[in-house]
């Protein structure tokens, strides 16, 4: 079954389409969130409640005329859009949904979702500069002084998880937290692991926001300082390509947590444990993502960057300090 | 001194498993020409530099095909996502409104270059590498066996106690890294 070359296709398919329908649909998610949270409606022309909207968007986005204005970088302004769509969907190939639905059970899968999101910020540096504007330049420049600054607290905080399942595997990591929430990483019962790691839980999850250039952490792309920061210059697919890189990278940041912290496709009370309990952790998280987005205001960009070196960096330190000595003393 | 066992040369057919293995591996090698190409011909630096973090990334597919997962993942991670990220923002920083390359420039310099120019660095390449495929198919090479299973269990007890010197010396270098990065931050802000 492994080496068979169905195998492959089927979650081939199946991710690119998981993918696909997440991308469009976190769009029309995040209207009606807003939309709600603002006493609005949101879309509601097309279909019954708007919900084809992401269809017609979609239709919208792909007969438009793709752009390329004068003064960009031609060939690096046209692949960055597709260099940031990539790393968030290959990032799918190792994650866990539930004991049997992974396209590949790799050893080494925590670092391998790492290496993929400094891909992504690659795409994001080169699309701010190809495009020859200036709110551009500055956009991408603070997207990676950003993102490389909160790999390092996230980093911290997954060495703890690591720590206590023994693994790099995503999936190890999910089995070792099964048979109820006492057992989850977050509020792991045993060795006293519920004293610090939901500090380690919180630290990951600001993390998380900041590296997917969520509000309030959304300085690359603040549209009343930078217009839309890196995507100024992009319009029909281009622009498309960005926002579905966007969504899909919220979507990994989920499954990612959801597996660290929250016990993987696990039911809280050790109950029918299975693919859904995955999909409705994510979505509350996803939930969570856009309730944050609308609630709160956009910080600047010296703030972010203290919170980050003087405060998350110490905490997440002197956390995986506790964590490894809790482990060596029960 | 190891044996390495060489599969028999049939070529798979292409609608298998093993077919499509193949094709991924010429597309990781084809990336790594391809992006070395670009990284020495790009007339813009921003693109040289995309071209060396398109060279790397096939270069950590090319190490995934040789069965050390843990390089492919440190290959990407360090030379990619921090190394070439690192360079782009330097670039950037020091000189955003670069010029689009002017055509004129190579046209008048061979002029003024001499006849034997170019047979004179054809015949250096071609010796250059002639030498290096003798060394390469002369030379015995030792292979070392392979650290347990190649898992990142094996390497981590291994460089922790084996290799713990070298281990060491690299922190030391990255220690003195970070305190001279500081000692100039700091000057620069008084």
């Amino acid at each position: 079954m492994e080496t068979s070359i169905w195998h492959a296709l089927l979650y081939l398919v199946g991710i690119l389409a998981f993918a696909g329908l997440n991308a469009a649909y976190l769009g029309y998610c995040e209207r009606k969130g807003a939309a709600r949270i603002q006493r609005r409606s949101g879309p509601t022309e097309v279909g019954y409640a708007g919900l084809l909207q992401p269809l017609a968007d979609g239709i919208k986005l792909m007969s438009k005329q793709l752009l390329v204005p004068k003064g960009v970088d031609g060939i690096i302004f046209r692949a960055a859009p597709i260099l940031a769509m990539v790393p968030a969907i290959t990032s799918m190939a190792v994650i866990p949904f539930s004991g049997n639905i992974q396209a590949r059970a790799m050893e080494l899968s925590v670092l391998l979702l790492f290496a993929l999101a400094a891909l992504a910020m690659f795409a994001i540096l080169l699309g701010g500069w190809a495009s020859g504007n200036k709110y551009a330049l500055i956009s991408s420049t603070r997207a990676v002084s950003q993102t490389l600054a909160y790999e390092i607290p996230m980093l911290f905080t997954v060495i703890t998880v690591v720590l206590i399942s023994g693994s790099l595997n995503l999936q190890d990591i999910a089995l070792d937290q099964q048979g109820g929430f006492w057992r989850w990483n977050i509020f792991r019962i045993e060795n006293g692991h519920f004293l610090t790691m939901w500090i380690s839980f919180l630290i990951f999850f600001i993390c998380t926001i900041a590296e997917t250039n969520r509000a309030p952490f959304d300085m690359a792309e603040a549209e009343s300082e930078l217009v839309a920061g890196f995507m100024t210059e992009y319009g029909s697919m281009g622009f498309g390509l960005f926002m579905m890189g966007e969504y899909l990278n919220i979507v990994v940041a989920a499954c990612l947590t959801t597996v660290l912290f929250l016990g993987g496709w696990d039911c809280p009370l050790g109950l029918i444990p299975g693919v859904w309990w995955f999909l409705i952790k994510i979505y509350i998280l996803i939930f969570t993502f856009i309730w944050i987005r609308w609630t709160f205001p956009r910080t600047q960009i010296y703030k972010l960057l203290n919170l980050n070196w003087k405060i998350l960096i110490p905490f997440s330190m002197v956390n995986l300090l506790i964590t490894a000595v809790l482990i060596k003393v029960f | 001194m190891q044996t390495i066992i060489c599969q028999p040369a049939t070529t798979p057919a292409l609608f298998t498993a093993e077919g499509v293995v193949g094709v991924i591996f010429l597309v990781t090698i084809a990336m790594v020409v391809i992006g070395g190409l670009i990284a020495v011909h790009a007339q813009r630096l921003v693109r040289a530099v995309a071209g060396l973090a398109l060279c790397f990334t096939g270069l950590a597919g090319v190490y995934y095909f040789l069965l050390s997962p843990i390089v492919a993942m440190m290959q990407l991670l360090i030379y990619v996502g921090a190394v070439s990220v690192l360079i782009v923002l330097g670039i950037m920083l020091a000189s955003p409104e670069e010029a689009a390359p002017v055509d004129e420039k190579p046209t008048t310099d061979i002029k003024h270059r001499s006849v034997l120019a170019g047979p004179l660095a054809a015949s250096i390449a071609g010796l250059l590498f002639a030498s290096l495929a003798i060394l390469g198919l002369k030379t015995q090479w030792q292979v070392f066996p392979r650290e347990g299973e190649g898992d990142i269990h094996a390497v981590g007890i291994t460089l922790l106690t084996t290799h713990g010197m070298v281990f060491e010396l690299i922190s030391i270098v990255l220690v003195m890294a970070i305190i001279g990065a500081l000692v100039l931050a700091q000057r620069g802000r008084n």
